[in-house]
């Protein structure tokens, strides 16, 4: 950064602004530790209280989905949420870009499904969290097994060949009515365990507050994880990989180790999201698994702000909320439920921020100045 | 495995395989060149093909034809033809020139990283598609027979019609003027330029900008040929009917090496050949999943593709 | 200054869609009834497509339902009960969060729908948990009634008899030797193929499948497959936008064979692809009469609500609102009571009458299937009843 020429500025001693101090993050990270865990505390208690923001005054029902139980919008953004986590872990952090992370989603659900259903060829029936392990460890190998065979290939080839993996998922659990049952799907999905004092499960049909809960809990988690391999060797090797890999293989980072353990983590994260989906609709089916949603996931992930966790949570929870708040509501013009909007309406919001704000909405602040760098380098056109 | 059923329909299979493998190298065009060009992936590609399929039908709805009219005489189907190509290309060239002044011009400005790029072109795609399947209900058009399919070659089984052979023929028309442009031409020369150095080629005099926008609108143009096209031998069209083939497409273009002009058309005649004889020995419901798994297994042990070459290294 | 102009754009675009959205916000159920008289001031509700690729065919049964209540209202004198719509756009993964907002509110009695087998799935254990009774006027896939549920009721034969029906129509109507089956691998179309394909036995002469509805657009393979095997009638389990696209190829490639299919066939869609030429003469069965059979005023009561005609299943879904409505008149105004009402119910409708095994499908003895046949408007109209003996 071109220091030098601040300083006339700072000769004249002026308290550098708020801006440059780092904005809300810099302050943050300015404060004491006990005042830092306060404030995360406080936000988590509020997000376990989101199920009844209708509560609050004037601006509750404003926030609150009409066309869908808020709840259960609710934990439609909380596996959106941990989709985008994983997937900034595989694009945001290794800079791998993956155009199928559905695949691991799908995996993670129909893995669960295959061993609780009472549909499943396999008739092992067992309960949903004894599924859970063995669900996310197929995640993890079906990551490993992508990643292995793309490890030579440049971004844009990687990007097709991710996409075509997630592809022949589709296809293979729509096509194969013994293995994965195709549209007929599985049935019957048990949800996870829990009785209340009356006798009643936590986890029931008609409320999905606990389901949210849940949710929540292990994004919670996801996000300590996370972060810890951010700040540890792991994610400074990805760091490296993501700038520029080879010089990252001469300066002794393994590439291949590192790169396999991101597609893995992201997979494990996917499949997380799988196995909390298939315990709360207890029917999986090939017609959710689509590529659409992939790249609304991906886009999600960037327009939040790759490469950092508050952006990825963010962009998930947009890319979640925007078209269920849309939903119930009719357009003057064509008189059609503004949900058909939604996609239309996404694909302006991204042009936008991109072409405003290609740092992302919550930018990394390595990120924003990777871009400012990049921009210097623009030659007279 | 239904191995008979592949062999006795072989003839068939493979006619019909080069028709649709010529419209799919046709659409492939656009995402190879714009990638050899600017090393980006065009998502949006898909939607000019997309508003190429409409505008042609739109032209032939001024005319009163639309899916119940009867096929016009050879007089009325050749102009029909000229007419529809010429208003498909047109909306086509328009819609990839828009895409790239609004979407990718003020990032190309601030040399924003790829994955930007990447993101917007998917806006747009998004963007665009929806809203034309939002104004058309999602519902699905039919096309006006405007050639009517009369054999012209057959031998065993395998029938080649009018339309196939017309299909075919030009599309590798298409793709030999194109490369002759490309390697013959001083603007092709600029294109090359720009391709293998876009800074060198700057400081040399080329315009840049002029010649980004040249690429796009030609791969418009072939998308908007392809259109017409997939139009009359498909007989419908819908507002995914670009996202739909613009996979295969994408698949082709990097199978053949993208950036590689003859790789798309390989690509593109090779994928839609081997799609229909996978859909003859397993089953129609495999049709998308042989070109992914044709895909994977080629980038495995070729990764650049099968010609390999960019877009910059085309002989002159 | 950019950045900063980015964050006010983007914050106002926003606030403004969600304040925009909260403004337009008009809720999906009209405004709470003027009760007046006993058994009134309760919800009726719709569960299913009304928009999305599937619409066509949910809207024209929320048509029929909505007509139905409308008229009871008319007839009483006031706003006596609501109607509730639901948008599930015929997706099992929407499906359960509606399905939620449903439940959550108290006033509604009973539910028409869910019209498709894969919402169905994912919504009925949430009805059933609810305790909410449901008629579907279209949902046909046969382990619908198998899952145990009490307030699982349908108003129409499923694919255990339409799928025969479809098989008879082809050996005794159109007399055909050599047949091709295909379908599109939904739970809908391969469940039909599969009963077709076993009743037709011998005669089958080639099989193959398709994806799914609106996710492929090239057939050739299976045109080649159809025309190579000499079939001179083609049974295809799937919806009118794949059918329709298929019909049109077949034609392009010179087959003059006909085209048969189950009731998700059954839309002027499939000609509108098509071309009103090449459908001629398609057959589309139907566990349902046709709306011109329906006795009483419907059909022009219907085209002058709604300036359409009635399209598949309105009828039905004018009857099981009309079934809903007399039990609530009867007094049994909570959603456990209604349910009661409905297993002993014997209901003369417009189309059909209506009486309930103890799994929720309709009597036997009242089932009709019938064919629908394609004609030179493109319209399926009523061709003849199909006696499944």
């Amino acid at each position: 950064m071109s220091e030098t020429a601040v300083a006339p500025e700072s000769a004249v001693s002026q308290k550098p602004g708020w801006r440059a101090n780092g904005g809300t993050r810099g302050w943050f990270a300015r404060q004491p530790s006990w005042v830092r865990a306060i404030v995360v505390l406080v936000m988590a208690v509020l997000a376990y209280l989101l199920p009844y923001a209708d509560s609050v005054p004037l601006i509750g029902p404003q926030i609150v989905t009409q066309g869908i139980d808020w709840p259960s919008a609710l934990f439609n953004m909380s596996y959106y949420v941990l989709l985008a986590l994983g997937l900034n872990v595989v694009v945001g952090f290794a800079g791998l870009l993956d155009l199928g992370y559905v695949g691991f989603f799908a995996v993670g659900a129909y893995v669960t499904a295959m061993l609780t259903s009472p549909d499943s060829f396999l008739h092992t029936q067992w309960a949903w969290l004894a599924a859970v392990p063995v669900a996310l460890a197929v995640t993890m190998l079906a990551g490993l097994l992508l990643g292995w065979p793309t490890l030579r290939l440049r971004g844009d080839y990687l990007a097709i060949v991710t996409l075509g993996f997630a592809e022949i998922i589709r296809i293979v659990a729509t096509s194969t009515p013994n293995f994965a049952r195709g549209d007929q799907g599985f049935t019957g999905v048990p949800h996870p365990p829990g009785t209340l004092a009356n006798g009643k499960p936590v986890f029931g049909v008609t409320d999905a507050t606990p389901y949210f809960w849940l949710g929540l809990s292990v994004i919670i988690m996801v996000i300590l994880g996370v972060r810890n391999l951010d700040r540890s060797r792991v994610g400074r090797s990805w760091l490296a990989i993501r700038e520029d890999e080879e010089a990252a293989e001469i300066m002794g980072v393994r590439t291949t180790k590192f790169k396999l353990w991101a597609f893995a983590i992201g997979a494990f994260i996917g499949g997380l999201g799988g196995v909390l989906f298939s315990g709360e609709q207890g029917f999986v089916n090939s017609q959710t698994f689509v590529l659409q949603f992939s790249i609304l996931v991906l886009a999600g992930v960037v327009m939040g702000g790759s490469g950092n966790i508050a952006g990825a949570i963010l962009g998930g929870a947009l890319i979640s909320y925007i078209p269920d708040r849309l939903r119930g509501i009719s357009d003057p013009l064509f008189h059609t439920d503004l949900y058909e909007f939604r996609f239309a309406i996404f694909g302006v919001m991204i042009i936008v921020i991109m072409v405003l704000r290609p740092q992302g909405l919550i930018p990394s602040r390595r990120r924003a100045m990777e871009l400012k760098d990049r921009e210097k380098e623009v030659a007279p056109q | 495995m239904n191995f008979s059923g592949l062999i006795r329909d072989f003839g068939p299979l493979t006619v019909t395989g080069l028709t649709q493998g010529a419209i799919i190298a046709l659409f492939a065009l656009g995402y190879t060149l714009v990638y050899g060009v600017l090393r980006l992936i065009n998502f949006a590609h898909s939607e000019v093909f997309l508003m190429g399929t409409y505008a042609c039908l739109t032209f032939w709805g001024l005319f009163g034809l639309d899916q119940n009219s009867a096929a016009p005489g050879f007089g009325g189907m050749l102009l029909f033809l000229v007419l529809g190509l010429v208003a498909a290309v047109v909306a086509s060239g328009a819609t990839a020139l828009v895409v790239e002044l609004v979407a990718y011009r003020p990032l190309r400005r601030r040399n924003a990283p790829p994955l930007a790029f990447l993101i917007t072109a998917i806006g747009a795609s998004l963007a665009i598609s929806e809203a034309t399947g939002v104004i058309t209900h999602r519902n699905q058009r039919g096309v006006p027979p405007i050639i009517e399919a009369k054999s012209v070659i057959s031998f065993g089984n395998t029938i080649i019609t009018n339309l196939q052979l017309l299909i075919i023929v030009l599309a590798l028309v298409m793709m030999f003027v194109l490369d002759r442009f490309i390697n013959g031409s001083r603007l092709g020369r600029g294109i090359r330029a720009v391709a293998q150095n876009p800074d060198s080629a700057a400081l040399m005099g080329v315009n840049k900008s002029r010649v980004i926008s040249l690429v796009f609108l030609l791969g418009g143009l072939m998308a908007g040929i392809a259109a017409v096209f997939y139009d009359l031998k498909i007989g419908v069209t819908k507002y995914d009917a670009g996202f739909l083939l613009g996979i295969d497409a994408f698949t082709a273009a990097v199978l053949g090496g993208i950036g590689n002009l003859r790789g798309a058309l390989l690509g593109g005649l090779l994928l839609g050949v081997l799609q229909n004889y996978a859909a003859g020995l397993f089953g129609s419901q495999w049709l998308h999943a042989a070109a992914f798994v044709l895909l994977v297994l080629i980038l495995l042990f070729r990764p650049t593709g099968l010609l390999g070459e960019s877009l910059g290294r085309a002989r002159a | 200054m950019r950045q900063v102009l980015a964050r006010a754009i983007g914050g106002v675009a926003i606030i403004g869609l969600i304040a925009g959205a909260a403004a337009c916000n008009k809720s999906s159920t009209t405004t709470s009834s003027t009760a007046s008289g006993s058994n009134c001031g309760y919800k009726l509700a719709f569960f299913g497509a009304l928009t999305g690729s599937a619409a066509n065919l949910g809207v024209n049964i929320e048509q029929g339902f909505e007509l139905a209540v409308n008229q009871y209202n008319k007839q009483k004198g006031s706003d006596c009960i609501t109607v509730a719509k639901f948008d599930s756009q015929g997706a099992a993964e929407v499906a359960p969060g509606v399905a939620r907002s449903l439940v959550a509110d108290k006033k509604i009695l009973g539910i028409v729908g869910p019209p498709f087998s894969g919402e169905s799935e994912a919504a009925d254990p949430i009805f059933e948990a609810a305790g909410i009774p449901t008629i579907t006027p279209s949902a046909t896939r046969v382990s619908l009634s198998a899952n145990g549920w009490k307030v699982f009721h349908r108003a129409v034969a499923n694919d255990g008899a339409q799928g025969p029906a479809g098989a008879a129509y082809i050996k005794n109507v159109l007399k055909a030797t050599k047949v091709f089956v295909a379908d599109d691998q939904s739970a809908y179309g391969q469940g039909l193929a599969d009963v077709v394909k076993t009743s037709l036995g011998p005669l089958v002469a080639g099989s193959d499948k398709t994806e799914g509805d609106g996710k492929q657009t090239d057939f050739s393979a299976l045109v080649q497959k159809v025309k190579s095997s000499g079939a001179t009638a083609l049974f295809y389990g799937g919806y009118y936008t794949n059918a329709g696209v298929i019909r049109k190829q077949l034609s392009a490639a010179g087959w003059k064979g006909t085209l048969v299919g189950g009731d998700g066939m059954k839309d002027p869609g499939l000609a509108k692809a098509a071309g009103t030429a090449a459908a001629v003469g398609t057959i589309a069965t139907c566990p349902c009469s046709p709306p011109e059979a329906a006795s009483g005023t419907f059909v022009t009561d219907y085209k002058t609500k709604w300036n359409q005609d009635a399209g598949t299943y309105s009828d039905v879904a004018f009857d099981a609102a009309n079934i809903f409505l007399q039990g609530i008149d009867a007094g049994n105004t909570t959603p456990d009571k209604l349910n009661t009402y409905l297993s002993t119910v014997n209901y003369k409708g417009i189309a059909n009458t209506y009486k309930f095994t103890s799994t929720g499908e309709l009597d036997p003895t009242l089932i009709k299937v019938w064919a629908f046949k394609f004609d030179e408007t493109g319209n399926p109209k009523s061709d003849q009843e199909i006696k499944t003996s």
